[in-house]
């Protein structure tokens, strides 16, 4: 038991801390908040510092509580820390159970006017005068309550260490270059520092120090990836409907497409945005659009994607390529529409009536989210089939660091289109449906082949080789059977899982997505513990039979994962059943990311029990 | 329409493409004898080969349902997607992004539009895509064997299913409202005029609506219901004479000063509209939602251009893409150059 240390006792026997920390900013939702937690976050990273940022929000336009945590640490473990060492606290209607959630020895900044008592002792409380500073500024009243929270920003970087001019180039990153709202910004930012370094003293153990671990990488969240990703995939047609966490990926589109994608010669655009009326016309849309010949997408979140079921459904079955986003929140219903899950992998695996199949891809980082952006079209046009890319909210509105974006590394693959002069070729003899290569994938045609023969209709109902309504019982087995033949041709072209070892490593850390940052640090608190271990991150679905290699050569294997159900330990136990002793599910959800310490405490627990077990069997 | 000599010497008729009405065609209808739908395949083959298109550059959309089914049974030549119940708006808006020098043409029906597919065809409307929206408009579910649909008279009565208690859509008052820049009332047992809308809607600037009272012989045709062809044939009132002139042709129908209207469309073309018994002016929007009204309180099937704004943008012109259509560009055009994306790298870098 950790005994009773006073703070000043606790501060003479600790050394300081540098570049090892968490700071949670709790503000009211829609204050403005954000672009202050934007500011130090990319100030600690231009730093030099590993960080990362995750807003925990509500589902509210203003007026709700929300925080904001920070993530430093010098050995790049940004995974979210459940307890924060600095706080700071702006919101009186939260303000008792931030102080209580503060770890003993931590940081308390809080807003002076926020008149509640500081009841604890074994922290270090600084009180920022936010209103007294904010009076001296000369700006516009109704700017006021949004600058309100620059203050913190100045005071947090004096009392921390954060570099003012790297605050400065955050701020101009953040406004893109716009000087005015840089200057009104960055002269709150001054002067509070200013006000620190005369009226507070450095009480607490918390240092920044510039290091040298973040030179070339990117700090940028998912959403904003993908939308990159799909520019330089090419994407044409983007329909989508407002859903959070989804939004800001069509948002970015719409923001970059204009400058990116305009005819040099002309002026004219290469892509359509539409903004549809719900997601049911969304889907409607991009698989017209696809079956056009455009690299068509829609980006959505759960909810949006059990209404494009039907849809998808037909895509499938009439081979039409296109590309969905689901950014994932947490279900079943509207759930926690500002919180991460991974609770959608299962729906989307078997999503559709019928016998279906969909391409899923599952990328684990924001270099991820763009890669498998411009690969997704790819794959959906060369295997005429919607492709569904499982993000979640974590990445697509969290700040990651990453390596610089990669331009795409192959031509684009448009799959077997017949145009007029390869129809003039062929005689106009073809068949939309007819497997020629025997590869279970067909050619097919696009409206606007002036080719006399390259019209078919299409169709959801039964149909032949030819495209004819069928109800012929031969030609619906023989089609349904083609589609899952496809599927065999398609999994070696799905990216395969990454894996990692450890000198030896007897069990194997499974995951897919956002949670490999936690669990590349309970991997180093489990070797702490003696406990070596091998990662394998699965990136997409059908799964290619690596993965059955892979958890085969291990005693036992944790899935891990952000859903109540351990979705991807059933779809594994489904494909692979003679592997299922050897598979144990970790699933966990209550809408934060995984951290560290929870896979920890049960992995640890769960060798433990086994060590103890295979010694009482005498092994 | 001139002649010409086949292999076998017999005189083939052909348009001035030199394509016969056989290149119209499309396979035989499975739908039931003398349905309307079949009347209204029919004049869509005949507009379309009379207004010289090239099959190739029309493209067909439908939902679910027997009216859905027809596109099947017309042009041939020209792509199809049968798409979902109430959702072939959607299908279509996306699918026209692809190649804009097409003309659409969608089938849907009174249970596809009215019902399941309200929001869609109401924001359709708005978009003012260019697409000729036509609704086979019977007033019962046929393919579901005879149940009420949305545009069912109150007081209708269907065998299996009683007295319909509930008041109908109108499907014209609908697009009226919902700011379509071409209405048109018709009656498959009026085929001149469901023709001259049809060409006349193909060359509309934006999305046209034609709601078409098309009699379900098998479900919904006693004599007195208000979808059947008797109370159509003795209950149609024609706002007008409709001719469709395409640009550059000779306007050869002679009238009297004062007995016509003419409505231009974007490409020149005209619409004339000689006057039957009243002065109807379709470009004002007012009159066209009195006349919807005085339809509906005289119990009568007013037919014609109920309404038209040749002016308003398309989604052609709010997009602004490429003279070459979407699908045809290549790579280089649609994959931005590597420099922009170290210069965007440079943005998020440290």
């Amino acid at each position: 038991m950790e005994t009773q240390l006073t703070l000043d006792e606790r501060l003479s026997t600790q050394s300081i801390i540098v570049n090892d920390f968490s700071i949670t900013v709790a503000t009211v939702n829609g204050s403005g908040s954000q672009t202050s937690n934007a500011a130090i976050l990319r100030a600690i990273f231009k730093m030099g510092i590993p960080v990362s940022g995750k807003n925990i929000f509500p589902s509210n336009i203003q007026g709700l509580p929300t925080w904001y945590t920070i993530r430093v640490n010098k050995d790049g473990f940004v995974a979210r820390k459940r307890e924060a060492d600095i706080l700071v606290a702006m919101n009186a209607a939260t303000f008792s159970r931030d102080l209580e959630s503060l770890k003993p020895g931590g940081a308390f900044f809080y807003a002076d006017d926020i008149r509640f008592p500081i009841s604890r002792q074994d922290i270090v409380a600084y009180p920022m005068p936010v209103k007294q500073l904010i009076r001296q500024v000369e700006i516009p009243p109704y700017l006021k309550d949004y600058v309100a929270n620059m203050v913190y920003v100045g005071i947090l970087a004096q009392m921390i260490g954060i570099d003012l001019e790297k605050i400065r180039q955050a701020l101009e990153f953040h406004f893109k270059g716009k000087a005015k709202p840089v200057e009104i910004n960055y002269g709150v930012v001054s002067l509070a520092a200013e006000w620190a370094r005369e009226n507070l003293e450095k009480k607490d153990p918390y240092y920044l120090e510039a290091m040298d671990a973040t030179a070339g990488l990117i700090l940028t969240d998912g959403n904003t990836a993908a939308a990159l990703g799909a520019i330089y995939g090419g994407v044409q047609f983007v329909s989508w409907y407002p859903i959070t966490p989804a939004t800001s990926l069509a948002e970015n589109l719409q923001q970059y497409l204009p400058k990116l994608r305009k005819d040099p010669e002309t002026g004219k655009n290469t892509y359509v945005v539409v903004q549809a009326e719900d997601e049911l016309a969304a889907i409607g849309m991009a698989i017209g659009a696809g079956w056009g010949g455009l690299r068509a997408m829609s980006s959505t979140s759960g909810p949006g994607l059990s209404l494009m079921t039907e849809y998808i459904g037909l895509a499938y079955f009439a081979e039409v390529p296109v590309v969905v986003w689901d950014i994932q929140r947490v279900g079943p219903s509207t759930g926690l529409p500002t919180r991460t899950a991974q609770g959608d992998l299962t729906f989307v695996a078997f999503m559709g009536h019928g016998d279906t199949q969909n391409i899923i891809l599952l990328p684990g980082s924001v270099n991820e989210c763009f890669e498998f952006a411009w690969k997704a079209f790819d794959l959906a046009e060369q295997f005429q089939t919607p492709v569904i890319v499982l993000s979640d909210l974590d990445f697509g509105m969290n700040q990651w660091m990453g390596r610089p974006f990669e331009y795409p590394d192959q031509p684009m693959q448009r799959g077997k289109v017949l145009w007029e002069e390869d129809l003039e070729k062929l005689d106009g003899k073809w068949a939309r449906y007819l497997d020629v290569d025997g590869d279970g994938i067909p050619y097919r045609t696009v409206m606007g082949n002036r080719h006399p023969k390259a019209a078919y209709f299409t169709r959801g109902t039964g149909h032949d080789e030819y495209a004819n309504y069928s109800e012929d019982p031969e030609d619906w087995h023989a089609l349904l059977n083609r589609l899952k033949k496809k599927f065999e041709t398609l999994k070696p072209f799905l990216p395969q899982p990454v894996a990692e070892k450890m000198e030896g490593a007897r069990i194997n850390l499974v995951s897919f997505g956002s949670t490999e940052p936690a669990i590349q640090e309970a991997r180093a608190l489990l070797q702490r513990e003696g406990i070596a271990s091998d990662f394998t991150r699965i990136r997409s679905y059908p799964f290619n039979d690596v993965v059955k290699e892979i958890c085969s050569t291990y005693e036992r294997n944790y899935i891990v994962e952000m859903n109540r159900d351990g979705q991807l330990h059933q779809l594994l136990r489904m494909h692979y059943p003679e592997l299922s002793a050897k598979m144990i599910s970790y699933a966990y959800t209550d809408g934060l990311p995984l951290t560290a310490k929870q896979i920890f405490d049960f992995i640890f627990s769960m060798e433990k029990q086994n060590e103890r077990t295979s010694i009482s069997n005498g092994c | 329409m001139r002649e010409q000599a086949s292999p076998t010497d017999v005189k083939v008729v052909v348009n001035a493409i030199g394509l016969t009405k056989a290149d119209y065609r499309g396979n035989p209808s499975t739908l039931c004898q003398g349905c309307g739908h079949n009347s209204i395949s029919s004049q869509i083959i005949a507009a379309c080969y009379e207004l010289n298109l090239l099959p190739e550059e029309v493209v067909k959309f439908s939902g679910i349902g027997c009216s859905s089914k027809s596109p099947f049974y017309f042009l041939s030549r020209s792509f199809g997607f049968n798409g979902l119940h109430g959702r072939m708006p959607s299908l279509a808006t996306g699918a026209l992004f692809a190649d804009h020098t097409l003309r659409g043409i969608g089938v849907s029906g009174d249970g596809d539009t009215a019902s399941i597919g309200m929001g869609q065809f109401k924001h359709l409307l708005r978009r003012n895509m260019r697409l000729v929206y036509i609704v086979e408009n019977n007033g019962v579910y046929g393919l579901t064997k005879g149940q009420f649909s949305a545009t069912a008279d109150q007081g209708l009565e269907l065998k299996a299913h009683g007295i319909n208690p509930y008041m109908p859509i109108d499907i014209a008052w609908e697009a009226l409202v919902g700011h379509a820049t071409f209405v048109a009332r018709s009656f498959a047992g009026d085929p001149k005029q469901v023709k001259e809308l049809i060409k006349a809607a193909l060359n509309h600037n934006g999305v046209a609506v034609l709601d078409i009272i098309s009699p379900c012989v098998t479900f919904n045709n006693v004599d007195t219901a208000t979808h059947s062809y008797a109370w159509g044939k003795n209950h149609e009132t024609a706002l007008h004479e409709l001719s469709y002139v395409p640009r550059a042709e000779e306007i050869l129908l002679e009238y009297d000063e004062g007995e016509t209207r003419e409505v231009e469309l974007h490409d020149g073309s005209m619409i004339i509209l000689r006057k039957l018994g009243r002065d109807y002016d379709p470009t004002d929007r007012e009159a066209a939602m009195k006349v919807l009204e005085e339809a509906n309180r005289c119990h009568c099937l007013i037919t014609g251009l109920i309404y038209i704004d040749p002016d308003q943008p398309s989604m052609w012109d709010i997009y602004q893409l490429t003279d070459t259509p979407l699908n045809r560009l290549r790579e280089d055009q649609i994959r931005p150059k590597r420099e922009t994306l170290q210069e965007l790298n440079r943005a998020f870098q440290a």
